[in-house]
């Protein structure tokens, strides 16, 4: 469906990414697809170094190049290739369209700016909007996403806010131009849990009124539970499974999936006297791969896992796994 | 895991910790005021066991885990180590004692130093209390390498040559190097990434059972303090909102602030964030240095009363083991006030 009707409003294909570093390449993010539908919360999990970020911040071409070079791939977004459109026609796009939010709120915002300026910014860029409605809108958005008596805090500097409430600045502003996708890299991870739930009630009830799609990249799987419609897990620069957030954690497919949902500990139910471990370590980029990269790690693995990087298959409705192994047969899978 | 029960013998008392941070403005550097980072803090660890403490970041956890390791001078209070009163101990006691009780940091790479080798650093502590010979001492730390999983052959390498859980490893062996008794362990695994927290903290739990090592781990994830806890100590603005056995806090908090913090957990289970009955606190935690009149959690508490903005409820035990800073269960407080607490529906 590369037309304009298609039914998402992000459509990504075969994306990669590397970095050229003095000590050779690294394959970042190696064939990623995914697509977005329209109000859809996508969850992105993954452990650090497994490509989530850098996925996301290589689509909307938020990394320094060089290193970061796009050597492949599609991202379709309302009728057009971000992968190619020139710079300027993606700095239009970027703060407008796709809105972002980042894990930290005190670097993401600058010091030396009031927090209304800050706001006011995309607004005044992007909108054209004049000085007088664009401190309007402001005040609009700051009690949109609940701080209280937004009028007298337009002019407050960032450290004047508590951690928390620099989080809903950045959220305001990221929804500042009433984007269609918005993008958050782990934004409740430095937070504290009283807080973090603050926030995920907030962005709940955001969805609701607004109906923007949204990419939420986290390693917690606490908060993807709580808050995706689905998921994407990530290892390795690749997309490993892919799922409805039900099915996802009902019946996980792949083995990091499943060995990840069971090492992390819960504040309910059964206490187990051992954690289960994943042994080893998470693989080194080098190269892009040619076996499978959960393979060191993996129970499951086979001579095949070596030979050949599995595809993602289909184990069930909109689920698939990259994985030679097909756990609902209790077998290697026949393809 | 270590249940001997009946003669538990108490490592560490704390009693009445305090530890104000001087706040100073003007020109003159005059005090003006003071961070009451740790306010009237009282636990036990008792031998063989985890004490977890667990709360926000702010709440003092780890200030409260380094003065009780004398790596700070407390403002007040008393802590006795194994019989031994440290709290105001002079240096050369101190210094005798240090072989004892040893520490884990949060980041590994902030707490190793960048120019030593791994077997210098994990060698540290020997050259500095004991007067082993350089072979027993380089046997011993290739033992120690052994005991926390480090490969011998990497004992030349620098701390930079390491992953993030190897890195804490170093960190695990060195704190082990001089067989302490007590093991304070600073959010160990917070920087690590899940499959390799596992890793973390099962080693940690193997140290224990093997060398019979006394923890204090101070961390803000919950789901992992259930796991690795006996016993549990919730900190809120420095002070202790509640201490209780680790079943028993988690599966019926008293406090309030316990209450809210266990529900704002979110599980890893889509369907338990249907059902759930979430406690969401509004506002944020108070500053340290101004912290609120009466109970501390007031302003932020979902069943406050009157009395709570007054006066600031005492710890009391109000089930055996289970102790409370909450007047919700103070006599003068009558039974309704309890009940009103409890959670709707439940």
């Amino acid at each position: 469906m590369p037309d304009g009707a298609t039914p998402f409003v992000l459509d990504v294909k075969d994306l990669k990414t590397v970095f050229r570093t003095r000590g050779g390449e690294v394959h970042a993010v190696n064939d990623v697809s995914f697509t977005l539908k329209p109000g859809e919360l996508l969850g992105v999990v993954g452990e650090s170094g497994s490509g989530k970020s850098v996925t996301m911040m290589s689509l909307i071409r938020l990394l320094p190049m060089p290193p970061a070079e796009i050597r492949g791939g599609q991202v379709m977004f309302e009728g057009e290739d971000l992968a190619r459109v020139p710079e300027d026609a993606m700095r239009a796009i970027r703060g407008a369209r796709i809105g972002m939010v980042f894990q930290d709120p005190m670097t993401s915002l600058n010091p030396v700016f009031s927090v209304g300026y800050q706001i006011m910014e995309p607004l005044r860029r992007h909108m054209g909007m004049s000085k007088r409605a664009a401190a309007l809108r402001a005040v609009e958005l700051m009690e949109l996403v609940g701080i209280n008596d937004a009028k007298r805090r337009l002019d407050d500097y960032p450290h004047q806010f508590s951690g928390g409430m620099r989080q809903r600045v950045m959220i305001a502003i990221a929804l500042a131009c009433d984007p269609k996708v918005l993008i958050a890299d782990e934004p409740t991870t430095a937070l504290d849990v009283t807080i973090q739930a603050q926030i995920l009630e907030l962005i709940k009830d955001l969805r609701q009124k607004l109906g923007m799609a949204i990419v939420w990249i986290t390693h917690d799987l606490g908060v993807i539970a709580g808050i995706a419609d689905r998921v994407m897990v990530m290892y390795g620069g690749q997309v490993v499974e892919q799922a409805p957030v039900r099915e996802l954690f009902a019946n996980p497919q792949h083995p990091y999936t499943r060995m990840l949902l069971e090492t992390v500990p819960r504040i309910t139910g059964e206490r187990s006297e051992k954690l289960r471990v994943i042994q080893g370590q998470p693989p080194i980029l080098s190269k892009a791969p040619e076996s499978c990269a959960f393979r060191a790690r993996c129970p499951q693995a086979f001579d095949r896992c070596a030979a050949q990087n599995p595809a993602r298959y289909d184990v069930g409705a909109d689920h698939d796994a990259a994985c030679f192994w097909d756990f609902k047969t209790g077998a290697a899978r026949d393809v | 895991m270590s249940d001997t029960k009946g003669a538990r013998k108490k490592l560490v008392e704390v009693k009445n910790l305090k530890m104000h941070f001087p706040i100073r403005t003007g020109l003159l550097r005059r005090v003006t005021g003071a961070v009451k980072a740790v306010d009237d803090v009282s636990f036990d660890i008792f031998e063989g066991e985890t004490l977890g403490l667990v709360g926000e970041s702010g709440c003092g956890k780890s200030t409260c885990g380094r003065a009780v390791l004398r790596l700070y001078e407390p403002t007040a209070g008393s802590i006795i180590l194994d019989g031994e009163e440290i709290a105001h101990a002079p240096f050369d006691t101190l210094r005798r004692l240090r072989p004892k009780m040893q520490m884990v940091f949060q980041d590994p790479q902030a707490s190793l130093n960048p120019r030593m080798t791994v077997a210098s650093i994990i060698g540290e502590p020997l050259s500095e209390h004991s007067k082993m010979s350089s072979k027993d001492r380089l046997a011993r730390i290739y033992e120690l390498m052994d005991a926390v999983g480090l490969n011998r052959d990497f004992a030349n390498r620098y701390p930079h040559e390491f992953s993030g859980g190897q890195r804490q490893r170093i960190g695990i062996a060195r704190a082990l190097a001089l067989n302490p008794k007590f093991i304070v362990c600073d959010e160990p695994i917070a920087a690590l990434d899940v499959s390799i927290q596992a890793q973390v903290v099962n080693l940690l739990e193997d140290l224990q059972d093997r060398l019979g090592l006394t923890y204090l781990f101070i961390s803000h994830d919950l789901s992992m303090v259930r796991h690795i806890a006996d016993r549990v100590v919730v900190m809120y603005l420095g002070k202790v909102a509640e201490i209780g056995p680790r079943d028993g806090l988690y599966d019926d908090p008293l406090h309030p602030y316990t209450r809210a913090l266990l529900s704002a957990v979110p599980e890893p289970d889509p369907a338990s964030h249907d059902t759930a009955n979430r406690t969401i606190l509004q506002g944020d935690v108070p500053s340290p240095a101004n912290p609120p009149k009466g109970c501390n959690f007031s302003t932020r508490c979902p069943v406050a009363m009157p009395i709570c903005h007054q006066v600031d409820p005492t710890m009391r035990e109000v089930k055996p083991g289970r102790v409370v800073a909450c007047h919700l269960y103070t006599e003068t407080t009558n039974e309704t006030a309890v009940h009103a607490a409890e959670p709707a529906g439940a």
